[in-house]
């Protein structure tokens, strides 16, 4: 906790120097300096524009693109309503891409608390995509009934498939050891224990022992130079146990992985913008349409554009929904597309770089 | 937070002593209203071009003189009217020629507290905006600025005061120094509701003070319209998206499409590029459709509103959040359906028409009016 808080300090000393250190006029030139130029003739000119999704020359030939839209966390709507014009929101924003998305990754947790009429109300809205759509579980579908609704209504919650040369791999990375059986806990008292962030008595999360060997007999048959992406409700490493932003198997399953030329783990759960990379495999988080977590106390990875926290009267702020161009060579750049904000791209090269360039612009308007 | 109102609360709270911003930019020449900040006021106005009462004498001129239009027909007066709150009363702007814009002319009263001016706040200064509607076509037609001078330079009744004030011939950077010192002492208070604030309870109506708490609490209007030490104007000088840009067919079209193009010269030529608002000054896709929070001091002055002018009456406006505005995919996260009463939106309307400046900081106070012909041969 000590190196959060100090840098917190520092972040607060810098911010306060910078204020001391600039005169009116500079404020004044700093924030007007687009407004000033665009001004000459009073007619508008578009000028000065840094487009976010940046064509380079050199840049490597893309193959496809997929969509995602996570952590919904539905509610009834007669009980909240906020959650589901956001993820109305998100079906928008993907419907509206141009060209389509390939399919649609959904990350877990479409339900709050896996009520079957909470799934009722997703599987609905998400008809109304016009790509397909890959599911896959969240611990807020799965712990009322261990499941049995949700795959009810979306089939298997782990499979695998091949893409345009890709191999995709859908994991069930929610499970936790059983806690609920001996303090002869109700579905209900065991799927709000699973629903809290913060549970003192709860478990990690884990690929689990089954799933893993699962895992390595599907792989078996694809190439070492496949490109392979794995999607996963949460992060395939480890942040910080005490919120499950954790897969406590998660070297198992790296190593799993390790064979692979290129491989990228998607995941959802943490709800805000993480990078990562170990050795050959690319970590992404995914946004949440119903709201943003903060960053956790420890464990952030280096390589991570923090995104700044919300703002409190702006519903749609800090979440979002996005979308993965995947190249020829099997790595992909990652688009979080933040509402209210500017969307923002972690591209392969940055993370295969280790952060030495292409680092993601960080939001610079001072309102956030 | 802006950088500039940062460093106002500074002030404010006395981080940075206030004598810095005396010595620099000089008290205002004329008593500031109740309801104003006179330091506030003072920090706002640029050091470089001190208010003085000379200055503000002739920029009064020059804001009511038709000359400074193309064919003689348009004056700053002819959209901003003091008997019209500084505003026109159209829905959008008519310059010369009876030419119409595309935006409701925005009041002038208490633009010394924007931070940005025109609706998408492409211009940071009064200065700045001044020399827009000289030479836009629709307003005051001038091609270039040098037209705008020449026409100066050629009025004899000109000539003295500008070499006096600037020691020099006019040009256009003095031109609009001397407008916007006008500007900047066209501030309005002394409303009911500061009165109310002042500690008299009987200053305005049992219905605005009710509209007054609503303001704070459900209707929520405080999120953007915020009133306090450093926004007296009730604006929170950001940008948002509400919606109304959505009114118009296509805009849900229009605003994806200029979310993605690689190269946005390709809108330019497009006629309702204009109703993407802030994006149009900053190409940022989350500016798309988000228009300036106006101050609302003299509001009631200044029907109708919204930056099309498509909003006929306050209650129009209330009407229109009520409902959550009109969606589209940039609406603002904090427009939601407000489920008021029809007392409640009588309330709010009651609580805005408290804000209209009285007195001695009333808008049609006799020395921001159009100067006459002896003030005008000084």
């Amino acid at each position: 906790m000590k190196d959060r808080y100090e840098r917190y300090l520092a972040e607060r000393e810098a911010y306060f120097d910078r204020i001391r250190g600039l005169g009116r006029r500079d404020f004044l030139k700093a924030s007007g300096l687009v407004a000033a130029a665009a001004l000459a003739t009073g007619k508008v000119l578009p000028h000065s524009f840094q487009p976010v999704d940046v064509v380079r020359a050199d840049a490597p030939e893309k193959s496809f693109r997929f969509a995602y839209i996570s952590d919904s966390h539905l509610y009834e709507k007669t009980l909240n309503e906020r959650f589901v014009r956001a993820i109305l929101k998100a079906v928008d924003d993907v419907n509206a891409m141009d060209p389509q998305p390939d399919f649609i990754l959904y990350g877990g947790d479409l339900a709050q608390l896996g009520q079957p009429k909470e799934l009722e109300e997703g599987a609905q809205i998400l008809k109304a995509l016009k790509a397909p759509v890959r599911m896959m579980v969240g611990e807020h579908d799965w712990y009322l009934d261990m499941g049995e609704e949700w795959r009810r209504h979306f089939g298997k919650d782990t499979y695998s498939f091949d893409h345009k040369g890709v191999h995709f791999v859908v994991l069930n990375s929610v499970i936790v050891e059983d806690y609920w059986t001996a303090p002869k806990m109700t579905p209900m008292e065991r799927m709000k224990a699973m629903a809290q962030l913060d549970n003192p008595n709860g478990r990690p999360f884990t690929v689990g022992e089954a799933q893993r060997d699962w895992l390595k007999s599907d792989l078996t048959k694809v190439k070492p130079e496949t490109p392979l992406v794995v999607f996963s409700h949460s992060p395939l490493y480890k942040i910080y146990k005490p919120w499950n932003f954790w897969t406590d198997d998660a070297e198992e399953v790296q190593k799993i992985l390790a064979p692979f030329k290129t491989v990228t783990v998607l995941h959802g759960h943490t709800h805000q913008m993480l990078s990562n990379r170990i050795g050959n495999i690319h970590f992404h988080g995914m946004l949440s349409t119903a709201w943003p977590w903060p960053y956790a106390p420890q464990g952030l990875p280096k390589l991570t554009v923090r995104m700044n926290r919300a703002d409190p009267f702006d519903e749609f702020d800090g979440c979002g929904d996005g979308s993965v161009d995947v190249f020829r060579s099997g790595r992909v750049d990652k688009s979080y597309n933040l509402w209210s904000r500017n969307p923002i791209r972690v591209s392969a090269e940055y993370l295969d770089s280790d952060g030495a360039s292409a680092r993601p612009p960080v939001e610079t308007d001072v309102n956030y | 937070m802006r950088l500039t109102r940062v460093l106002a609360l500074a002030v404010l709270l006395g981080v940075i002593p206030l004598s810095v911003g005396h010595a620099r930019a000089g008290g205002p020449p004329v008593p500031l209203p109740k309801g104003v900040p006179a330091d506030l006021w003072e920090l706002l106005v640029p050091p470089e071009n001190p208010v003085t009462p000379e200055k503000v004498a002739l920029g009064r001129k020059l804001y009511f003189d038709k000359r400074l239009s193309k064919d003689g027909t348009v004056s700053c007066a002819t959209c901003h009217d003091p008997a019209k709150g500084f505003s026109d009363a159209d829905k959008v702007a008519e310059g010369i020629g009876g030419k119409k814009g595309t935006r409701n002319s925005p009041t002038i009263l208490n633009a010394v507290f924007n931070e940005f001016q025109f609706w998408d706040g492409r211009a940071a200064s009064l200065e700045e905006q001044a020399k827009g509607p000289l030479i836009n076509p629709v307003e005051m037609g001038f091609a270039n600025h040098d037209e705008v001078v020449a026409v100066v330079r050629a009025a004899a009744d000109y000539r003295g005061e500008f070499q006096r004030i600037f020691g020099r011939e006019p040009t256009i950077d003095d031109i609009v120094a001397a407008i916007a010192s006008f500007e900047r002492i066209a501030v309005t208070g002394d409303a009911a509701f500061d009165r109310f604030l002042a500690g008299d309870a009987g200053a305005i109506s049992e219905s605005a003070r009710r509209g007054w708490a609503l303001w704070s609490g459900k209707s929520r209007c405080n999120t953007c319209h915020a009133f306090g030490q450093s926004t007296p104007n009730l604006s929170d000088n950001k940008f948002h998206n509400i919606g109304v840009a959505a009114k118009n067919k296509d805009f849900a079209a229009l605003a994806r499409r200029a979310a993605s193009v690689k190269d946005p010269k390709e809108l330019a030529f497009d006629p309702e590029f204009t109703e993407l608002g802030r994006f149009v000054a900053t190409k940022q896709p989350k500016d798309i459709g988000a228009f300036k929070t106006p101050g609302l001091r003299d509001v009631a002055l200044t029907a109708p509103y919204m930056h099309d002018g498509s909003e006929a009456t306050l209650l129009d406006v209330v009407n229109f959040y009520d409902k959550g505005g009109e969606p589209n995919p940039y609406l603002d996260g904090g427009i939601v359906p407000l489920k008021l009463t029809e007392q409640e939106k009588k309330d709010l309307v009651a609580f805005m028409e408290s804000l209209t400046g009285q007195g001695s900081g009333s808008p049609t106070r006799p020395e921001l009016q159009a100067p006459t012909a002896k003030e005008g041969s000084r």
